[in-house]
């Protein structure tokens, strides 16, 4: 056994922790705290296992957009705790529950031991296909052309979110502005850090997007980068979220996906087939595409973490 | 047992952990959270089994890569309808609760008795 | 490893770009709805309806005229590496059902969610969510990866779930979040199994897959995890406690779109995986216990519907009951040999599914129209609603007598697949479940009916006039599904022997009404005796020697109704019924294991066991 392997057993066996402690916790914050603690030591397993696209993604959607979605929440929601706690299932559904649990568990753990050796791949494949986008990011390649459908579609689950979030607002709020207003201290440590950080995160969002073509990265990680900026000014009340009912965000918002769409009907038109780039082009156009997806993701990754439109359109 | 090994019941565990949160816990929220971390349990499979496909250069198959990316996006959307329904019950109900003690019939009676 | 590098449909086929459109016409609704907002988006929404109906039926008119299913190589890029779209029968029919049922939900839906001059919360949510779940659901009938299907179901849910909560009272906001989470847990259980397939064979492709898939231990992990997850997105018994409040809570047409179309996706998606991606896999035990469930939810749901006071928690009772006849196929299709066969069991669950879609959507929407005129929908305070509704009531009526599986319904065609089946595999106890099914059906339409057709205790109050419009909306639907038996389906589905056909004569006019009589008349008895009723009218009191006879069996029979409803309210609880998700991920996973120890003491020889060489 390896110093290496030794310190991955350790590293797994903390994040297993913090995972078991977000379920066991007593209350919901510390167990929200938790899991955001959770969150941002995942992306070293990913990282262990030579996924640095995925930690990257994990750390800025699963562990910091998601974190504050989650805290936020739970400091709304702290009223209603001892509610809750009284609706605690008996000892007898609770041993049933961790019994099945179990045993669901094992039944995968070993079906997880019984993959077969050697375990089948489609990366050889995704080497042979690549020439035909001149992206050397293997899986920018299976993102933006092997499965672009899978990622168009994606678009619009973000798309329907938007719209479940706001079906959620109440009628006089309709179109107005998402989530409360935020009020910091002009001159505190939070408001210093949304001016300081910032120019700093959108000069490494824009970075992570572009380099992604290539290396690790791409327009989920530079969008969400970018996403965590915005909300960090929102959130120190330097800036307000815009109305919902602005025609320019509702354009921004469809960008992505109605972008995706038109390249891939272009692939129609030019005798290929849908969602096809014609080679000596499809760079530019897979470039094209990320720059609208970036946009959106950023704008709609914001939205979602602000919530429903709770303040009626000023006119 | 290889050390990817290792990670694939680490995932396993994560997601028996999630179940077991997922059915006991009263507060919606926790429910969530027990959620998100099946989900994560879920990726790091994916993970593990595009690791163990590691070939022709790449430490880590990257269809299961993109796979998992594709789920880390969808699962963080969902999360945002739930958390906005919660809050939105909460504000209206002054609760936030999943239960229907009464029947089905009583909980949701309309106007006109 | 190597795999076979050349399968049969590697390639787009003429007319596939159809598949395509179909799927993109109502993405680019969705998007345009979002810009556009506003005064214009029932319109544009009507635009993207009658361009989607066009397509489906050129699907089915370009499925006729070609050999094998209509295929599309997304990017041209084959799988395993790619994804590809296929449409065979089930799908064009499939397709083409959510195309009627959500031209007939537009229609109704024109004069409920009109928008106002200025742009307003439910209209718009309304109008992008109907698009989306149609697009979604496009996915589900074409999409051929697991993975595609695992975000198509994905999106079917976020479009499902703000329509049950559009009126943002707080128990429909209860009743949404409660199926967001819980169909969450099934989509994760879904996702899991996806992991193991990619794990162990290298593909999400569902044709590759076929041809790779083995009965191995980890195979039957994947296949208990997904079919369970599946189980709870379709809500079929016990793992229905989302599906009564939101189906009964929503407005009426997303309530028709939920009940009629959503719950089919997933079952759509099960249906692919056990009949086209591992037919061998399930055994006797899994397919029994498959449809043991669904007997029981037919039961179950039929005697709480009957004791329900309004009309809407009868018809989403209805619905469990009826998402439980789906799931009488599997053992019917299951072949001397442990395979499951596209014979004439698919064919009937399949006409099912399209029977039900179209009736309930019909039943939901007449309800609609009922509760928009009255203000309510208790079904005591029904008497002499038939005067002010006529057309609404009829459509109620008839999509009834569909569901029971009257001549020429779809459901009548359906039974008589399933009956035929189960004649051939000698498995009379199914037959038996189907035919008490059109017995319980008929109950609680006939229970419903009774209050309807009774004159009125008090005039009607009412807070605005019936729309006709509503109303032939839900007509259209139900004369759909009552005359769905006379169309051509052998075209599309796997019937073999040919349709049994309607021609006249003595034997046939006896027969028919036999298997009309049978279900009213059997229908009748089990209203009275479990039917939640009130004091007995004048004229029936005067009835009293038979009354003596009746009243201790009704005494019994009410008391089993009590039980049955103590154990749904038992069900309904959120800890039950996910420890019983989990109890049937393993009891699915042992089933199969059964099937897998059979397979090898039956085959010493072969040394490997190699299913679908």
């Amino acid at each position: 056994m390896t110093v290496a392997t030794i310190l991955e057993m350790v590293l797994g066996a903390v994040v297993l922790g913090l995972g078991a402690w977000t379920i066991a916790a007593r209350e919901t914050f510390a167990a929200t705290v938790g899991y955001v603690a959770y969150g941002l030591l995942v992306p070293l397993i990913w990282v262990r296992l030579d996924a640095v696209d995925v930690a990257l993604t994990e750390a800025a959607i699963g562990g910091g957009l998601g974190g504050v979605l989650l805290l936020g929440a739970a400091a709304r929601l702290r009223a209603s705790e001892p509610a809750a706690a009284a609706e605690t299932p008996g000892k007898i559904v609770r041993l049933g529950a961790a019994g099945a649990s179990v045993m669901v568990a094992a039944a995968l753990s070993a079906a997880v031991l019984l993959l077969p050796d050697p375990a089948p791949t489609l990366a050889p494949a995704a080497i042979a296909n690549a020439s035909a986008t001149g992206l050397a990011n293997p899986v920018t390649n299976v993102l933006m052309a092997f499965r672009a459908m899978d990622t168009m579609l994606e678009k619009v689950v973000l798309l329907l979110a938007i719209v479940g979030v706001w079906s959620l607002a109440s009628d006089q709020a309709w179109g107005g502005r998402p989530g409360p207003r935020h009020q910091a201290d002009p001159h505190g440590v939070f408001a210093f850090l949304a001016r300081l950080l910032p120019p700093v995160g959108i000069v490494v969002g824009i970075y992570m997007f572009w380099t992604g073509a290539d290396h690790p990265g791409g327009a989920f990680q530079g969008g969400s980068m970018l996403a965590a900026m915005w909300l960090l000014v929102i959130m120190a009340g330097l800036t307000d979220t815009p109305p919902a009912s602005g025609r320019w965000l509702r354009l921004v918002l469809i960008a992505g996906p109605g972008v995706f769409l038109a390249v891939g009907l272009g692939g129609v038109c030019f005798g290929l087939a849908f969602l096809a780039y014609p080679p000596t082009n499809a760079k530019p156009l897979i470039l094209g595409i990320e720059v609208a997806m970036v946009l959106t993701i950023a704008v709609t990754l914001g939205l979602l973490v602000a919530g429903a439109p709770e303040r009626s359109p000023q006119r | 047992m290889t050390d990817t090994t290792i990670f694939g019941l680490y995932a396993a565990a994560a997601v028996g952990f999630g179940l077991y949160g997922l059915i006991t816990n009263p507060q919606p929220l926790r429910k969530i959270v027990a959620f998100n971390l099946m989900g994560s349990g879920v990726f790091l499979l994916l993970g593990v089994v595009g690791r163990r496909g590691a070939a022709a250069g790449f430490g880590n198959d990257p269809v299961p890569q993109a796979l998992v990316i594709t789920g880390i996006v969808v699962a963080f959307s969902a999360t945002a309808l739930a958390v906005a329904l919660l809050l939105r019950l909460f504000q209206t109900a002054g609760s936030a609760t999943l239960r229907d003690d009464a029947p089905a019939s009583a909980s949701i009676n309309q106007s006109g008795d | 490893m190597s795999y076979p590098a050349t399968v049969l449909d590697a390639v787009t086929t003429t007319r596939g770009f159809l598949l395509v459109l179909s799927i993109i016409v109502p993405v680019a609704g969705v998007l345009l709805a979002f810009v556009v907002g506003g005064r214009h988006i029932e319109r544009l929404a009507f635009a993207t309806i009658l361009f989607g109906l066009a397509i489906a039926a050129a699907i089915l008119v370009a499925l006729q005229q070609s050999d094998g299913p209509l295929v599309y190589l997304l990017g041209a890029w084959a799988p395993p590496l790619g994804v590809a779209l296929r449409a065979d029968g089930l799908s064009a029919v499939m397709m083409m059902v959510a195309a009627v049922v959500i031209s007939a939900v537009g229609v109704f839906a024109g004069a409920d969610f009109r928008p106002a001059a200025a742009e307003s919360r439910a209209p718009f949510a309304f109008w992008i969510l109907l698009l989306g779940i149609w697009a979604a659901l496009n996915i589900v009938f074409l999409g051929g990866d697991l993975f595609t299907l695992y975000v198509a179901l994905e999106l079917v849910t976020f479009a499902a779930v703000p329509l049950v909560s559009l009126d943002g009272r707080a128990e429909t906001l209860q009743a949404a979040l409660r199926y967001l989470l819980f169909a969450l847990t099934g989509s994760v259980l879904y996702l899991l199994g996806t992991t193991l397939f990619y794990g162990l064979y290298g593909t999400l492709d569902i044709v590759l897959l076929s041809h790779r898939v083995r009965a191995q231990p980890a195979t039957l992990v994947a296949a208990a995890l997904m079919t369970t997850g599946l189980l709870a997105k379709t809500a079929l018994f016990p793992l229905y406690l989302w599906l009564p409040p939101a189906h009964a809570g929503a407005p009426a047409a997303a309530s028709a779109i939920l009940s009629g179309l959503v719950v089919k996706g997933s079952f759509f998606i099960l249906v692919r995986l056990w009949f086209q991606v591992m037919p061998g896999l399930p055994g006797f035990a899994a397919t029994q216990l498959l449809a043991a469930l669904g007997g029981a939810a037919i039961v179950f749901g039929s005697v709480v519907a009957l004791r329900q006071e309004r009309l809407k928690l009868v018809i989403a009772y209805s619905t469990l009951a009826q998402i439980g006849y789906l799931f009488l196929m599997f053992p019917l299709a299951l072949s001397a040999s442990g395979q499951l066969e596209s014979g004439g069991a698919l064919a009937g669950g399949l006409l099912q599914a399209v029977s039900h879609a179209t009736a309930k959507a019909a039943m939901f929407l007449a309800a609609g129209s009922i509760y928009a005129v009255l203000g309510q929908d208790r079904i005591a305070g029904l008497g002499g609603v038939w005067r002010a509704l006529p057309i609404a009531v009829l459509a109620f009526a008839l999509g009834g007598v569909a569901l029971m599986g009257i001549q020429p319904s779809g459901a009548y065609l359906a039974k008589e697949l399933l009956l035929q089946a189960a004649a051939e595999k000698g498995q009379w106890w199914w037959a038996v479940v189907l035919q008490a099914g059109g017995i319980f059906t008929a109950a609680y339409v006939l229970l419903v009916l009774a209050h309807v057709l009774a004159p009125a205790k008090a005039p009607i109050a009412s807070d605005r006039p019936a729309l006709r419009i509503q109303e032939t909306a839900a007509l259209a639907l139900a004369l759909c599904s009552l005359l769905l038996g006379l169309l051509p389906w052998e075209a599309y589905l796997p019937i073999a022997q040919g349709i049994p056909s309607y021609r006249l004569g003595p034997e046939a006019v006896s027969k028919t009404l036999s298997k009309v009589l049978l279900p009213i008349l059997g229908g009748t008895v089990v209203a009275t005796l479990l039917g939640r009723w009130g004091p007995p009218p004048a004229h029936i009191t005067s009835w009293k020697p038979p009354l003596a006879v009746v009243d201790p069996i009704r005494r019994i029979g009410l008391a089993l109704g009590d039980l049955i409803e103590r154990s749904d309210g038992f069900l309904r609880q959120w800890p039950v019924a996910g420890v019983t998700l989990l109890v049937l991920v393993l009891l699915f996973g042992g089933c199969n294991a059964d099937g897998l120890v059979m397979r090898m003491q039956a085959r010493p020889a072969s040394g490997r066991h190699q299913l679908f060489a």
